[in-house]
């Protein structure tokens, strides 16, 4: 694989030519795992970058706007290798403003949205088009992945080398496994051709067909079909085993259940090429939910477990886990509010990410803060970016958090343009108040930035 | 209770308050006029999106009994067909104001769903796979009348249990009575995980039937085949069919209907003394009269922000009859 390459290269809208004012974050927590960095500062950006991380009360404030932090914390901005921004085609759900000011809100810097659209992104046409169109409209730096198979059909590859030229990050057929062995082994051949990473969504469809939910002693009690464990943790291992033999570098999407961790702990430890996500609602909720039989929480792959969802924990702890997705999949409320079995699989995630998991692992003990945040920006690195840190010289990626703030998601309205959220109505703690993302304020919580107007 | 959705949200105390109503109904039956003024001038709406004889046919004459004025739906014909949401749907009846919406749908929680949309008392009469609660009332009501208590009694469930709403709301419902209950049927056709989501037994052949008290039986589809559940319905057949010489001579036997002869049961054991078939349908009219009668009339005083009071409703009495 080629350099990392900076967030900013991605596609987003930029400066507008207007020259940016200098920025101090004062007297903030500045807490950067990567750097090692956990301490008291004035952040100060200039020009887009981090010029300096310094004493409180000493960064130099002229012609600079002075944001008070104090008690805030300000973390490496996030990164979202997988969301769903459905242009073309369902912008009645989503487009590159609102997805992205979505991902703003949420304290992300960048994004990569995922190709199955209508129609999905095929060609090299398409990605120019999308990339064109984020340059007018996105917000955060927006990456977009092309499909490995022509229509997402799992039976031709897509002219790969063609579409890297027009720039997309990486293939995938997300939201359909690639069925075929065969045709999933000519991907990652002909990936040495195009260097960019393959990610996959893992489901075996012969053993998923006709699956609603995690199989299981819910799903046994509601009678909806299952789909079991297996049917994920098969196909890692099989494309694990293809990955090796071609020396290719493969992405697992939303690993969802405890044989998925094992698939993935094998392959790295025999030296496979292979990185995976998991998604904060994977890392938080359980089939229990679907007891309610409320279609907010029916999504692909399923929520599964008690025992799953605790080996995706460790598998944070460990490392297994590289980073943190959130699959973000907005859906119109007709595709919702339907029975179980006939709604539309997926949960928007981007605006709510960091609180859920603030509140549900973080606050209760069971993951650290420095390791949430480090995995909430290290999905850059799937895609072949440096991840956001806060270090002098750096590029300007920061969210900066209020961890006593607590609020209501939706209550204020969403970003996004659907609202399918498994936790509106919840209490959560811990808001993103401001977001930076390529040198550039993307973001300000709105009544947070009332009271800031210098 | 204001609506009935599922075996899973009563209590005991709600099933034995339903199954007294129906006896009361019961014997409303024997009489020369079998309907009661209970619900007159009420419009109870019955919407079926699968097709059914039994159920339906059963609601609807339970509805008229009570004297409330019933429109029946089939999916069939209707602006389903059309594509109409079931949210549409259910707006478009709502405005007819029913008291109650008697619904059946190919999809687990479409009952519960409904209740979101409108303000009439909404009973499950089978949602997908799921429960079908009024099945399992009229089934333990026609073994109470029989055995007087499911006390320590042990209860048998053969069969297609996988894709059986019968199952899962008879299981819940046995057991809440007291009974021990044991799945049985094809390893394929046993959920995973039914034990802890039911509290039942499983069993995987026919060896141990000789303890129960009752035998029921489910119904064996035949595309099942198809699916790879079963290699065929002859080898079903040879291994859990249930036949006069599996079935002991203490044992009863039950089946929610239609039968496949020759399938599940031989036809000898179907029209034998042991079988409680007919008298389940029997049931099924009164149980469905006192679930109407439950929601609509009876049952615990009703709060304040709910539908109107019905403090006021008599009892059932007889139409002719002094009040």
């Amino acid at each position: 694989m080629p350099q990392r390459r900076a967030i900013s290269s991605l596609d987003w809208r930029g400066s507008d030519g207007e020259p940016e004012r200098d920025l101090i974050l004062r007297g903030a927590r500045v807490l950067d795992p990567r750097e090692g960095v956990d301490a008291t500062h004035d952040v100060v950006v200039r020009g887009g970058e981090i010029a300096e991380l310094a004493g409180v009360g000493e960064g130099d404030a002229e012609r600079a706007e002075v944001v008070d932090a104090d008690g805030l914390s300000v973390f490496p901005a996030f990164f979202d290798p997988h969301v769903h921004l459905r242009v073309p085609g369902r912008e009645d759900e989503e487009d590159l403003e609102t997805g992205s000011r979505a991902a703003a809100a949420g304290g992300f810097c960048g994004i990569v949205a995922m190709a199955n659209t209508e129609p999905p992104v095929d060609s090299a046409a398409d990605v120019a088009a999308l990339r064109d169109r984020a340059r007018e409209q996105a917000t955060v730096p927006t990456g977009f992945v092309a499909c490995a198979t022509r229509g997402m059909r799992g039976e031709e590859l897509t002219e790969m080398a063609e579409i890297a030229d027009a720039g997309a990050v990486g293939f995938s057929d997300d939201g359909l496994p690639i069925r075929s062995a065969r045709v999933l082994r000519r991907a990652l051949q002909y990936q040495r051709l195009v260097g960019l990473p393959i990610a996959l969504h893992e489901e075996d469809p012969e053993l998923s067909a006709g699956g609603s939910m995690h199989e299981g002693a819910v799903s046994a009690a509601l009678g909806i079909a299952g789909v079991p464990s297996i049917s994920e943790a098969t196909m890692i291992a099989r494309d694990a085993a293809v990955a090796a033999f071609e020396d290719a570098l493969i992405h697992v999407q939303h690993l969802s259940a405890a044989e998925s961790v094992a698939a993935v702990e094998l392959a790295k430890a025999s030296g496979v090429r292979i990185s995976c996500e998991a998604t904060p609602h994977h890392l938080t909720l359980t089939e229990e939910e679907v007891r309610s039989l409320d279609a907010r929480f029916k999504v692909n792959p399923p929520l599964r477990a008690e025992t799953d969802r605790q080996a995706l924990i460790r598998a944070i702890r460990s490392g297994t886990i590289d980073c943190i997705a959130t699959d973000h999949a907005p859906h119109s409320s007709d595709e919702k509010e339907v029975p179980f079995e006939q709604a539309a699989m997926g949960m928007i995630g981007l605006e709510t990410a960091f609180s859920v998991l603030y509140t549900d692992l973080v606050l209760p003990g069971v993951l650290d803060l420095a390791t949430v945040v480090e995995r909430l920006g290290a999905g850059a690195e799937a895609f072949g970016f440096t991840a956001a840190r806060i270090a002098p010289g750096a590029e300007a990626n920061l969210a900066l958090v209020d961890t006593e703030a607590e609020w209501e998601p939706g209550a204020d309205g969403w970003e996004s343009r659907s609202e399918n959220s498994c936790f509106s109505g919840r209490r959560l703690r811990g808001r993103v108040l401001m977001t930076v993302a390529a040198g550039r304020v993307a973001y300000r919580q709105r009544s947070f930035a009332m009271g800031v107007a210098q | 209770m204001k609506h009935l959705l599922a075996i899973e949200d009563l209590d005991r105390a709600d099933v034995e308050r339903i199954m007294a109503r129906a006896a009361s109904f019961a014997e409303v039956g024997r009489r020369d006029i079998k309907k009661v003024p209970t619900l007159r001038g009420r419009t109870i709406v019955s919407l079926f999106f699968e097709a059914s004889t039994r159920t339906s046919s059963s609601f609807e004459l339970a509805a008229k009994r009570l004297s409330a004025d019933v429109v029946s739906i089939k999916a069939a014909g209707s602006s389903v067909d059309k594509g109409e949401s079931l949210k549409d749907t259910i707006a478009t009846l709502s405005a007819y104001a029913p008291e109650a919406i008697v619904i059946r749908h190919p999809f687990a929680g479409a009952a519960k769903l409904v209740t979101a949309w409108t303000s009439a008392a909404v009973v499950n009469a089978g949602d997908g796979k799921h429960e079908h609660p009024s099945q399992a009332l009229l089934d333990a009501y026609t073994l109470l009348d029989r055995l007087g208590s499911l006390e320590g009694k042990r209860i048998w469930i053969v069969g297609d249990v996988l894709h059986s709403r019968v199952a899962r709301s008879c299981a819940l419902c046995f057991r809440m009575m007291g009974a021990a209950v044991t799945l049985c049927g094809p390893p394929t056709l046993i959920p995973r995980g039914a034990p802890e989501a039911l509290g039942t037994e499983i069993a995987y052949d026919l060896d141990g039937l000789g303890e129960a008290d009752v035998v029921y039986a489910l119904r064996m589809q035949r595309e099942r085949m198809n699916e790879s559940f079963v290699p065929s319905i002859r080898e079903y057949a040879a291994r859990y069919q249930i036949d006069s010489r599996r079935l002991g001579p203490r044992q009863l036997l039950m089946h929610p209907g239609p039968v496949n002869r020759g399938v599940e049961l031989s036809p000898a054991v179907i029209d034998g003394p042991a079988s409680l078939i007919t008298a389940q349908v029997e049931s099924g009219l009164v149980v469905r009269m006192a679930i109407l009668y439950e929601i609509l009339a009876g049952g615990e005083p009703r709060g304040s922000g709910g539908r109107r009071a019905d403090a006021e409703l008599p009892a059932p009495t007889p139409i002719g009859e002094p009040a």
